[in-house]
């Protein structure tokens, strides 16, 4: 039986894996709740993130605050990149069946893995810590990076940012309005294929911000876009589509799941994943924090 | 006889000639071309005719593929039983899998069949004593009466027309007509009165023994497997073959598994970046010709009749 410390800081490292799904997922879940779209290129603009951050990081080497600087400009890059995508090629495609939107978002998962590989070359990159977070605190004996401990704080501050946003301002109360009823909402006034644009930049930026973050922890290779996509897919799934809060409980519980049941059965881990999201799909479709989808 | 089943009769001559050519290359192209295009046709009957959006169809080309050289390999079982186990083995998952799966609805029913299939990847990607694991299985030998590649392409093609015979009867029949009227609208026909998940999972079984069979046919062309044939982006790119050649008309599907693999033998051959090539030419296609290929032909006219 392992002891309480070494569960604890398991614990910890599910809990931060957690949170770049988090951000992948929330934004994932947002786009889907208004836009209707499921966004195959999200886990394409968290790769995007993370080789921006290593661009940037690279131009500000001999500036102070060197990691801020490139957590700045990574996620707002992705964010204008996201722009574009919607409002050139995208919203274009909202007339036709559902089917087209996913084809054309996965059509857009080879070609950024492509221009990736054309720009960055295949091999590993890395972005090192910043100055200030390089240490770690210890942890009922033993040691936890401190980093980690700033992404689990920011990455609960987001969710709990946004979550301030999307109830109490006007902002939040359009794009809710948008989740429930987008004809109603556009005959009030409300310039709708600006709102879609202006959410699929902020899914963008969340993505672009998860890539960045996750830079200085884990090496920048080609494949992370569709590694974390499927994730992404499935904690939007468990925790429900369009759900705020089931997100984070979903990314919460997948990031648990991943950090102990490696402990558990070490050859089998992943699959626990997919069979967590099986049981839920036939127990309750709809996730869950979700609500049952009208027809 | 009707036009088209004049031409394709003809068609399937020509095909029948092409070992004539004595290239390698053609037959070997050939070949794979007709065993994809039968998995496309496969999760066509699904994606075109039911309105289900599988997206976990690798699964069971998976377990043919798995279930033909497992028994010709490890139980020394003759080919021609092992390759209807194969057939039976898909029908059989998909009896399982679908029976979770058809009670739910557009992407959540998407999800499941990805969730499953990637179970399905991880039992054998795991299962080293059985499956070889990341190894792989090698050494899967063509059975003795087909013990070349052009023998191999005949029986291909052999296997392959007889299935599409079939699966164009099934689509013709009044229940392939049930399933085409459960896509246009499933609430209707419940209303008539017609059990639409049980014609739901009944396609779903068909669909799985016919990917299956393809499977079967894929091992034993490559000598080897590897659990990459059913991870999720396996399933994805039939998914993109039926819709580049067109989900509503039955050729179309074997047209798109023709031109994907065709470009790709071609394109790798001068650059790496194929993924790049065929994500630009996925988006061409639904900005400007959204029926595919053989819908974007039929709007002109060129073939008079089809699924739709």
């Amino acid at each position: 039986m392992p002891d309480l410390s070494f569960l604890l800081i398991q614990c910890l490292s599910g809990l931060t894996y957690a949170m770049f799904l988090f951000l992948i997922a929330s934004g994932l879940s947002l786009i889907f709740g208004i836009l209707r779209v499921l966004n195959f290129a999200h886990g394409s603009l968290y790769m995007l993130g993370a080789y921006l951050s290593y661009f940037f990081a690279s131009q500000f080497v001999n500036v102070p605050g060197q990691f801020w600087w490139a957590a700045l400009f990574a996620p707002i890059s992705v964010a204008i990149i996201g722009g574009f995508i919607e409002k050139l090629f995208l919203s274009r495609l909202y007339v036709r069946e559902e089917l087209n939107q996913l084809l054309f978002t996965y059509a857009l998962v080879f070609i950024i893995s492509d221009l990736a590989k054309i720009i960055w070359g295949t091999g590993q990159l890395s972005v090192s810590r910043p100055a200030i977070l390089k240490g770690a605190i210890p942890v009922l004996g033993q040691y936890f990076p401190e980093y980690n401990i700033f992404v689990i704080f920011l990455g609960l501050g987001i969710a709990i940012l946004f979550w301030l946003v999307l109830t109490l301002t006007r902002w939040g109360r359009i794009i809710r309005a948008a989740a429930l009823d987008r004809e109603m909402l556009g005959s009030l006034g409300i310039n709708v294929n600006w709102l879609f644009t202006i959410v699929f930049v902020i899914g963008s930026w969340l993505a672009g911000l998860g890539g960045t973050l996750v830079a200085p922890i884990a090496v920048i290779v080609p494949g992370m876009d569709v590694e974390i996509i499927i994730s992404a897919f499935i904690v939007v799934v468990v925790g429900g589509l369009g759900s705020f809060w089931g997100t984070l409980l979903g990314a919460i519980i997948l990031g648990q799941v991943t950090s102990f049941g490696i402990l558990v059965l070490p050859r089998l881990s992943m699959v626990f994943i997919y069979i967590l999201m099986t049981v839920v799909l036939i127990l309750r479709p709809w996730g869950l924090l979700g609500k049952p989808l009208r027809r | 006889m009707t036009k088209q089943n004049l031409a394709l009769l003809i068609l399937i001559f020509l095909l029948a000639l092409l070992p004539l050519t004595e290239s390698r290359f053609y037959i070997f192209l050939g070949t794979d071309i007709l065993i994809m295009g039968l998995f496309a046709v496969s999760l066509n009957l699904l994606l075109g005719y039911t309105g289900l959006v599988s997206f976990g169809q690798a699964a069971f080309f998976g377990i043919g593929a798995y279930t033909c050289a497992l028994l010709m390999k490890k139980a020394s079982v003759a080919f021609p039983f092992a390759f209807i186990a194969a057939g039976i083995s898909g029908a059989l998952g998909a009896l399982i899998i679908g029976f979770f799966c058809i009670r739910l609805t557009k992407i959540y029913f998407s999800m499941l069949t990805l969730a499953f299939s990637q179970i399905v990847w991880a039992i054998v990607f795991k299962w080293n004593s059985l499956t070889g694991g990341d190894t792989g299985l090698i050494g899967i030998n063509f059975p003795q009466f087909l013990d070349s590649s052009t023998r191999f392409y005949y029986f291909t093609l052999g296997i392959v027309v007889v299935s599409l015979f079939l699966t164009r009867k099934v689509v013709d029949s009044p229940f392939g007509r049930i399933l085409t009227t459960i896509r246009e609208n499933p609430e209707r026909t419940e209303f008539i009165g017609i059990n639409v998940k049980l014609f739901q999972l009944i396609a779903f079984m068909i669909s799985g023994a016919f990917a299956a069979i393809s499977g079967a046919l894929f091992g034993i062309f490559n000598h080897s497997l590897f659990p990459d044939l059913l991870y999720w982006p396996q399933s994805a790119e039939v998914l993109i073959m039926c819709l580049l050649g067109g989900m509503y008309s039955f050729f179309g599907p074997l047209v798109g598994a023709g031109i994907i693999l065709y470009l790709r033998m071609f394109v790798t051959s001068y650059t790496q970046y194929w993924p790049l090539i065929m994500g630009t030419i996925l988006a061409l296609l639904l900005f400007f010709f959204p029926g595919g290929v053989v819908g974007f032909l039929k709007t002109r006219r060129i073939f008079s009749r089809g699924a739709r």
